[in-house]
């Protein structure tokens, strides 16, 4: 049933995954057929597994990325934090995978000459998609290298001319407790808001993300698309969007609703701004034994630092 | 209860007891611990410390439900399951999160009160398991003992205190701890409180005839 929203993209190069991974189950299935019934019966589980698989999406590289070695897809796609699904690490990539990301619209309003609703599959073909390999730092002290896929938001924001009224952006996931059973309980103020500051949201950095590892997004990371603000705590970037809305005011955000003195607005990553309960100054790199000291900006300071030249980050955290 | 069942019921404690370690080493060699294993190891520790530190403390109030006496008998041994894992803990946080370095381990304890908390918890154990033997109640005396060994109260709440400050959001786990901790404790405070009222009266009765009988002249 899900295969029939697999995204129509460009086809050229494309084998579904799903295609061909049952390609390769059924045939490894009638190889094995003498083995008996329990081999069929483990056939039958491999089938069902692969039918969430994504889509391969085809990318031009970017001057953003980073040399470093990447996260294993295994970890990035297990170890997320998505309270939508539940406030585990290892939860979301069980409970994700009976989202839907097809249909998906995602409305664009506020202070702009015309509103507009994007179809997904639309929306993904707005520009070209990039791979751009970021760090992700999570403020909860560990991080990541992801070759995240997508293209600047600046690209949207463009196409939408946001008027002069517009002075933030503001972005929320989908409501929904049906799907997300995290949103029933009252862990955080749902829906998932966030938001940037014009400057920050034009940035070129900033990425609106539709897959990663060179394929449409997993679910657990924040499918059918999300933002990537790389020089942010992980938190800043907002999955599963449904509506992007230019604001004249800084909007309010989810984590900084939930514990204000302990999430602001900006959520830079600092190494000398503590998090109240705990130290910014170091991290561990998901699958490296020692930690790391965390860079300010995350390392990307030389691209973003002036947008807060004058500014006292520890007052602005 | 036959010395024979106490000694198969405490090899049962023991293999109950050093699984959650055994489950840990075990996932480790086959790289199931996870996408960050050093954290994995960190939480399942301390998670066992504060379970293992409820169970010594609902062994009292079990024996006095249930009048099962020989119960007091695996108290000690589970006591020190809970130091043994709080070690564990500690070590991860010293070496995983520190690499040993005295001066942020210090700040770490000055600065951030979750660190202040979890380390009186441990400090707080750690003269009980070193006075957990027969000759050391024996040196002190029962009594003595008795009130040294009071001190788990302030480590469980210290421990308790520790998980609910470090939690980021959701504080289900430590709340059910939190819980519990009270009931083991509030279930000590009334055990108290009736004690001394069911034994009142047969002290007190005398005393209170006499004093009522000057009181009354002198109002008269």
């Amino acid at each position: 049933m899900l295969i029939k929203n697999i995204p129509d993209i460009p086809s050229s190069e494309i084998t579904p995954k799903s295609v061909y991974m049952n390609r390769r189950s059924f045939l490894s299935g009638a190889a094995t057929l003498g083995a008996g019934l329990a081999m069929l019966g483990c056939e039958m589980v491999k089938l069902s597994e692969v039918v969430h698989a994504s889509t391969k999406l085809t990318t031009v590289k970017s001057q953003f990325s980073t040399s470093e070695p990447e996260t294993p897809f295994k970890d990035i796609t297990n170890y997320n934090n998505f309270y939508e699904f539940d406030t585990t690490k290892y939860g979301p990539a069980n409970l994700a995978r009976n989202f839907r990301t097809r249909p998906w619209k995602v409305k664009v309003g506020g202070a702009v000459a015309q509103k507009k609703t994007y179809e997904i599959d639309d929306l993904m073909k707005l520009a070209p998609l990039e791979e751009r390999i970021y760090r992700m730092r999570c403020v909860e002290g560990w991080s990541m290298v992801i070759p995240w896929v997508g293209f600047s938001l600046s690209n949207l924001i463009n196409q939408m001319q946001p008027t002069s009224k517009a002075k933030y952006v503001k972005f929320t996931t989908l409501m929904d407790m049906t799907q997300f059973p995290g949103q029933r309980s009252q862990v955080l103020d749902w829906p998932y808001t966030e938001g940037l500051r014009m400057d920050e949201a034009m940035h070129p950095l900033t990425l609106l993300t539709f897959g990663l590892y060179g394929e449409t997004l997993p679910n657990q990371d924040g499918a059918p698309v999300r933002l990537v603000v790389p020089w942010k705590y992980g938190f800043k970037s907002i999955k599963s969007i449904v509506s992007i809305d230019f604001v004249g005011s800084e909007p309010a955000t989810a984590w900084n609703t939930a514990a204000p003195n302990e999430y602001g607005f900006y959520s830079n990553v600092n190494p000398n701004v503590d998090h109240p309960r705990w130290s910014q100054a170091t991290e561990r790199r998901i699958g490296e034994f020692f930690k790391r000291k965390t860079l300010i900006f995350n390392g990307y300071g030389d691209q973003v630092a002036s947008m807060y030249n004058g500014m006292d980050l520890k007052k602005y955290f | 209860m036959q010395r024979r069942w106490i000694i198969a019921l405490k090899v049962v404690v023991w293999i109950l007891c050093v699984s959650p370690v055994s489950w840990l080493a075990w996932k480790a060699t086959h790289d199931l611990l996870g996408a960050n294993p050093l954290s994995e190891v960190t939480l399942s520790t301390g998670h066992w410390t504060l379970y293992l530190l409820l169970i010594t403390l609902a062994i009292s109030p079990l024996r006095k439900i249930t009048h099962l006496n020989w119960l007091i008998r695996f108290r000690r041994l589970v006591g020190l399951f809970a130091f043994f894992y709080g070690c564990m803990h500690l070590m991860t946080y010293l070496w995983f999160d520190k690499f040993f370095d005295v001066h942020e381990i210090v700040k770490d304890i000055y600065k951030r009160p979750f660190i202040t908390a979890g380390m009186t918890a441990w400090a707080l154990m750690f003269p009980l398991a070193l006075t957990s033997t027969a000759s050391s109640i024996r040196r002190l005396g029962g009594k003595r003992w008795q009130v040294l060994h009071r001190l788990i109260y302030a480590s469980a709440i210290a421990g308790v205190v520790h998980f609910w400050w470090l939690v980021k959001r959701d504080l289900t786990r430590p709340e059910i701890l939190a819980t519990i901790l009270a009931g083991l404790l509030g279930f000590r405070i009334i055990d108290r409180l009736l004690a001394t009222r069911v034994s009142r009266p047969a002290m007190i009765r005398p005393e209170t005839t006499k004093r009522t009988a000057p009181s009354g002249v002198s109002s008269g």
